[in-house]
């Protein structure tokens, strides 16, 4: 696993990017580090730049200057080639719907993730079928094309997907924008366990700030220049978030026992 | 993995796949069938006569004299005389020779006077004699050999009695009624002009037309000859013959000869030479069908394509989750070949089949109305190239909509506008 403890799962140092050409928009974000499970909100409204921060992270988009490191290891700036290996194993993704590649059983989309990662883990089954199992996805679904599941066990299998390998980070992207109220708090905490229990930290993008309150710390779109503030507002009735910082460290350190 | 992602995807999509593959199936099958039926064409062809150094006739274009010589095709311009043909059958450096009279027919097949020699020097494909399916030679002025493919559909059994028609129509005004001909002997098929052919003696040739003038039968009844005077019959003129030489190397010192011989014009020919610039004629069309068949191949290549442009646009989000688990942009660009690669190989298989089937319904008809005989296995020195050339430039027009797709996952990212 490349998320060793004493690495932040997360560091961004002098972040810089603006599309070639282009000087109207740039995105700047101080020096940022994230410990491992430390959850990050990334709060913006569409047009803020969110989804060239995403590309950024996940490393689609090459920074213009700054560095990205992820688990510890230097993530960008690095070739196409390299940061596509390293997405691979270190970062799983979620969208906000259609996660799924519609023609495949629901448990040879969870293992896809692990094929692209090279043969990393050989028990990549067995360990796809725990975090379905985990997921609420009872074994009668795991041979069913992915299309015919409902929007919510679709996202539930992309957390399955994003997890496979268990990477340092997890980035999604309005995840819950195609679930109702009580569906939405349900996938955020299962989301949040089940990235505890891998030792993941999870990047949420939303412009719902209502959301902001399950994670530990926020980054403002339109403020990025204030870096990551800690979020202190914690409800009393999301035991997982107050937990978070404590909970992801004692798992990880203990987390080579445990499969996630 | 690739390889099963792309046959899963490509099964998702098996409607547009399937008429995608159905049309390069037909494509293929049309190229390697017209391939295959023109070398076959061009082997049926040069095998219709072999061992024979000379062909000689009056005198005339040799593409003339061997249509109608060896493929009983049109009509002579002229007779030798039988009287000059015993000259040169005289000639030190002939091994044999083959008489031809021509002129008959019966019900559309072409009646072809000979003697003996026929069935004893007459060569075609690999030096193959003439052998007989049922009966044997004629021995009688009234007796006749049947080909295969004459016996076999006018349905003759041996001991038939048949009137000659005189011309070479396949209807006749004019019958040799009052002399019939019983069948003695059918010919085993040889997939040559042969099978369409009937033949009889020289002498039975001469004995039908005795008392004819200027091509028309005499007038008044003609007294029937006794078996006497019907075996002192001799021919006064030919069509032509066929000559066998001693030395190749004679060959053409005595074409020459021939060609310049003063009492009569002549022409001889050397058949391989003649069947070589015929065929040369016949390639023209060839080649035009393969032109045609060509570009029906790239309609269909670009058809293929088409489907594949069209499905990007769909597919964007499958190629963002590739790209988010980490699929590199290459392969994708590979999936896309793959697909490509896999309906290729499939469209070539499929045609295969299709065409080995197609000529298997096919064989009996054409060999029996085209005296064409085909092998059904379309697969030729050759055709392992074609295929390969045919994969590599599906694979090439392959790579435009395998690069768009490369292009858009490199610059679109993960996240797709819905």
């Amino acid at each position: 696993m490349l998320s060793k403890p004493n690495f932040p799962a997360l560091e961004l140092k002098n972040f810089h990017f603006q599309w070639p050409g282009q000087q109207a928009f740039t995105l700047d974000i101080p020096t940022v580090s994230l410990a491992v499970g430390q959850h990050l909100f990334i709060r913006g409204a569409s047009g803020s730049g969110k989804t060239t921060l995403l590309n950024l992270l996940c490393g689609i988009h090459r920074l213009t200057s700054g560095e990205i490191h992820i688990g510890g290891q230097l993530f960008q700036p690095l070739s196409g080639a390299k940061r596509d290996a390293i997405r691979a194993s270190n970062i799983g993704v979620v969208f906000q719907q259609l996660n799924l590649i519609s023609y495949l059983s629901v448990l040879d989309n969870v293992l896809l993730a692990g094929e692209f990662a090279g043969n990393k883990l050989p028990d990549a089954k067995a360990r796809a079928q725990s975090l379905l199992t985990a997921l609420g996805m009872s074994e009668a679904l795991w041979q069913k094309p992915a299309q015919q599941l409902s929007v919510g066990q679709q996202q539930r299998v992309a957390i399955a997907r994003a997890l496979l390998n268990e990477p340092a980070l997890l980035i999604a992207d309005e995840p819950t924008s195609a679930l109702d109220a009580d569906n939405r708090d349900a996938f955020i905490r299962l989301l949040l366990s089940e990235a505890n229990r891998c030792g993941t930290t999870v990047i949420f993008v939303s412009h719902d700030a209502q959301l902001a309150h399950y994670f530990g710390s926020v980054l403002q779109m339109d403020n990025l220049a204030a870096g990551v503030v800690p979020i202190n507002t914690v409800q009393p009735l999301q035991p997982t978030s107050a937990a978070t910082q404590t909970v992801a460290v004692t798992q990880t350190t203990s987390g080579e026992q445990t499969p996630c | 993995m690739l390889i099963r992602l792309a046959r899963q995807s490509l099964w998702n999509r098996r409607g547009t796949a399937l008429m995608t593959l159905l049309s390069l199936v037909i494509s293929i099958a049309l190229l390697l069938g017209i391939d295959h039926l023109r070398l076959e064409a061009k082997r049926s062809f040069t095998s219709t006569v072999s061992g024979t150094d000379l062909i000689v006739g009056a005198r005339s274009g040799q593409l003339n004299l061997l249509l109608y010589s060896v493929f009983r095709l049109g009509n002579a311009t002229n007779n030798i005389s039988w009287q000059h043909y015993q000259q040169i059958n005289k000639h030190p450096q002939v091994k044999w020779s083959i008489p031809l009279a021509l002129g008959d027919s019966h019900r559309g097949f072409r009646v072809i006077g000979t003697n003996d020699d026929y069935f004893r020097f007459f060569r075609y494909g690999q030096q193959q004699q003439l052998e007989f399916a049922e009966g044997q030679a004629f021995a009688d002025v009234y007796q006749t050999v049947l080909g295969a493919a004459v016996a076999d559909k006018l349905g003759y059994q041996l001991g038939e009695q048949i009137i000659l028609s005189h011309g070479v129509g396949a209807v006749s005004f004019s019958q040799h009624k009052d002399q019939p001909f019983t069948v003695v002997g059918i010919l085993a098929p040889t997939g040559t002009p042969v099978d369409q052919s009937v033949h009889v003696s020289l002498a039975g040739i001469e004995a039908i037309h005795r008392g004819w003038q200027g091509g028309a039968p005499a007038l008044g009844r003609q007294p029937k000859l006794s078996d006497a005077q019907l075996a002192e019959l001799q021919p006064k003129v030919i069509t032509g013959f066929m000559l066998g030489l001693k030395s190749k190397v004679a060959t053409f010192a005595l074409q020459r000869q021939i060609n310049e011989f003063k009492a009569e014009p002549l022409t001889a020919i050397l058949p391989g030479a003649a069947l070589a610039e015929l065929w040369q004629m016949l390639s023209m069309v060839e080649n035009l069908l393969l032109l045609v068949t060509l570009l029906v191949l790239i309609a269909a290549l670009i058809g293929m394509m088409t489907t594949l442009l069209a499905a990007m646009k769909e597919r964007q989000r499958e190629m963002a989750i590739l790209r988010a688990v980490g699929a590199r942009p290459w392969q994708l660009f590979w999936l896309i070949e793959l697909e490509v690669l896999s309906l290729t190989l499939l469209s070539i298989g499929g045609a295969l089949m299709t065409l080995t089937a197609a000529l298997w319904l096919a064989q009996p008809l054409l060999s029996s109305q085209y005296g064409l005989v085909i092998s059904i296995w379309p697969w030729h020195g050759h055709t392992g190239i074609v295929l390969s050339v045919l994969t590599g430039v599906s694979l090439v027009m392959g790579a435009i909509p395998s690069y768009l797709t490369y292009r858009q996952s490199v610059a679109q990212g993960l996240v797709i506008k819905l």
